[in-house]
């Protein structure tokens, strides 16, 4: 009746193989993974008060552990190929994938002993999550001293999404990564001790407007794959050179590109996506919202620059002017709107989608410096911000213990808490990108990257924007230790073994990584193949010329 | 276009379908109402109570659907598995188990932590 006009190829295979599993190249995942599950049966099975040290020390060494893994699996790499693919070549192991992973799990770290801090027994996360704010229910919770210990392993399921997210070698591998990623995160973000309502309405929010950016992206797929017969990245690269499967095909891959592209731009958090990243970020556990401000960031960017760079490495022209006018409204429109904020959590937000917008320059240079320099600002900024997060942690109002968000209260810091005050100075001045931080080097990485392919206008855009943003940090800093102390000075609690560390940790990536630049962009940032003789020195600025396929 | 005609025909008939049974239903059925009519339908002999006035399920079924999810989602991988299972062998054997124990997992977390006590 109706008549199927579809090639035999576009049938999917069905195989009776079993796969080729390779648990060594996995193990990282797997790690990370059978924490999560041993959190839960943790969780059924261990009595309340035990489950605290058990579930730290879990996630901890569970992290550490993969972290390690993640190393040796670098160094264990051959060091003539690209990298390997396994699992029907579903997950890709190759230099940026380890990278990225390696990045998440130290920044996951960092979070967890901002996770894992308590004062006087009180968590950052609420009690009972179930309970009414502000109910009788609620008290005799709080009361009781309920906690959530939930929370751990909901953060090592969020740790796997991010890992698998940025090491997906296809579409439909990469949307479960990123609802593995996003689920256990919507649920964390209203899981604030304070605060509750606000908490509860960033949930909220995070997850309505996740899961219609993920509709998006599901969509952008079944569109792509309409065009190439195909989810696999190196199918679709393919067909995008060779024409795709039907005539004229092309309004389908360009659907596609764009809708894959909203869906990852939301996750990124840029200008016109970001409306969910303030409201979030202020609502949510301030160590749950370094978590997302670091790792999330760093896991949809390196997805990001798989998906542009080989799925549609072929169809560079296609794409770049969309990204064009998303990173400078990104950076225009964010820096405008961050100036005018006074919530500390708020402002890193926004500061947050701006950087959005300057690594996005980057990803729209579409050439290999553009990928080595994205992944150096990644890993400078993740560490710079969860530093800064953790700073936000330390800082209460003086009368109920609530974090101290508005900014005229952090006046005079300076004074009465210098080293505090200086440890988030110079997180500010990095992330302003002033020299000596690195964010200076993160941010002339991705600029140069963009004009060595030809987007100097957008490189203007952004250094005049970050000019703007340079104000707004410069003034918080002027503010906390030349102002006077405010009326309603906070409460400067003392940084504990776990928060110091974080910030600690912090304040050593940020100077390292701005002082002494030079072993981490040779030794650490995999460098594209040294075979790039003049015959090759156009495939040498190739974008995708570091990811396996 | 000509392609859609046959979808298009189907998708009318099909709301003409449920259009004219309503109508039919609502002119011409006849109205004999008793108790257990005008209860909400649950796959129970006796409903649960409801508040005066009715019309609201209480949350406390959000459990029930968490738990229905998990079961479903676990037959859903299983048929398939099943059909092939003397290709897949060992291997899908050993994988269906990890992942059944997984599952297993969630429910068991369900179970100590009180979702299925009613009160």
């Amino acid at each position: 009746m109706i008549p199927l006009s579809l090639s035999e190829t576009t049938l999917p295979t069905v195989t009776t193989q079993a796969p080729d599993l390779d648990y060594w190249l996995l193990s990282p995942l797997l790690v990370v993974f059978a924490a999560g599950v041993i959190g839960v049966i943790v969780e059924a099975f261990v009595p309340a008060q035990r489950r605290y040290s058990i579930q730290t020390a879990l996630a901890m060494v569970a992290v550490g552990v993969a972290f390690v893994l993640t190393l040796v699996q670098v160094g264990a790499l051959p060091a003539d190929s690209a990298g390997l693919t396994l699992a029907f070549a579903t997950v890709v192991v190759d230099r940026p994938s380890l990278f990225f992973q390696g990045v998440i799990l130290a920044l996951a770290l960092a979070s967890l002993l901002l996770i894992a801090e308590r004062r006087d027994g009180e968590s950052a996360f609420t009690g009972q999550a179930a309970a009414v704010p502000g109910s009788e229910e609620e008290r005799a919770h709080v009361l009781a001293g309920s906690q959530h210990t939930e929370v751990y392993p909901l953060v090592m399921f969020a740790v796997l999404g991010m890992q698998l997210f940025t090491a997906a070698n296809d579409f439909l591998t990469m949307f479960i990564a990123l609802e593995v990623m996003s689920l256990p995160l919507y649920l964390l973000c209203g899981l604030a001790r304070r605060r509750r309502l606000f908490s509860q309405e960033a949930a909220l929010k995070y997850f309505l407007l996740g899961a219609f950016s993920s509709a998006f992206f599901l969509f952008g797929i079944a569109m792509v794959y309409g065009y190439a017969g195909a989810v696999e990245f190196a199918a679709v690269r393919a067909a995008g050179s060779s024409g795709g499967l039907i005539d004229g095909g092309e309004p389908l891959l360009l659907i596609g590109i764009a809708m894959i592209g909203v869906g990852m731009l939301f996750k990124v958090g840029t200008v016109p996506f970001h409306n969910w990243k303030p409201d979030v970020y202020q609502g949510a556990p301030t160590p749950i919202t370094a978590l997302m401000a670091s790792g999330t960031l760093v896991a949809a960017f390196g997805a990001m620059l798989r998906v542009f760079y080989v799925a549609f490495g072929t169809t560079v022209a296609q794409w770049r002017p969309m990204l064009w006018v998303v990173a400078i409204l990104t950076m225009v429109v964010a820096a405008v709107i961050a100036v005018t904020q006074r919530d500390i959590k708020r402002l890193l937000a926004y500061s947050s989608v701006v950087h959005a917008g300057f690594i996005l320059t980057a990803v729209v240079a579409a050439n290999a410096d553009g990928l080595t320099g994205a992944m150096f600002y990644l890993a400078a900024y993740g560490f710079t911000t969860v530093g800064a997060f953790a700073i936000v942690t330390l800082v209460r109002n003086p009368d109920n213990g609530a974090e101290a968000g508005d900014l005229t209260q952090w006046a005079g810091l300076g004074r009465t808490s210098p080293f505090l005050a200086a440890s988030l100075g110079l997180f500010l001045l990095a992330f302003a990108g002033i020299p000596l931080t690195s964010g200076f080097i993160g941010k002339f990485a991705v600029f140069e990257a963009a004009v060595a392919a030809g987007a100097t206008p957008l490189v203007v855009v952004g250094v005049l924007s970050s000019a703007v943003t340079a104000f707004f940090y410069v003034r918080i800093i002027v503010l906390m230790f030349f102002a006077e102390p405010a009326e309603n000075a906070p409460r400067v609690l003392k940084p504990g073994i776990l928060t110091g560390t974080t910030v600690g940790l912090g304040v050593a990536a940020t100077l390292l990584l701005g002082i002494l630049p030079g072993p981490v962009l040779e030794h650490v940032i995999p460098q594209p193949a040294a075979e790039t003789s003049e015959a090759v020195a156009a495939e040498h600025t190739a974008a995708d010329s570091l990811f396996a396929r | 276009m000509e392609l859609y005609t046959p979808i298009f025909v189907l998708g009318g008939i099909g709301a003409a379908f449920v259009i004219v049974s309503m109508i039919v239903g609502a002119i011409a059925g006849p109205k004999r109402y008793n108790r257990t009519k005008l209860q909400a339908y649950e796959c129970g002999i006796e409903p649960t109570p409801q508040p005066v006035g009715g019309g609201r399920f209480t949350i406390k079924y959000y459990l029930t659907a968490m738990l229905f999810i998990v079961f479903d989602i676990e037959v859903i991988f299983l048929v398939p598995w099943a059909v092939h299972l003397d290709a897949l062998g060992i291997f899908g054997l050993v994988v269906m188990i990890l992942f059944l124990v997984n599952v297993s997992i969630a429910y068991a977390y369900e179970w100590r932590r009180g979702g299925l006590e009613w009160n």
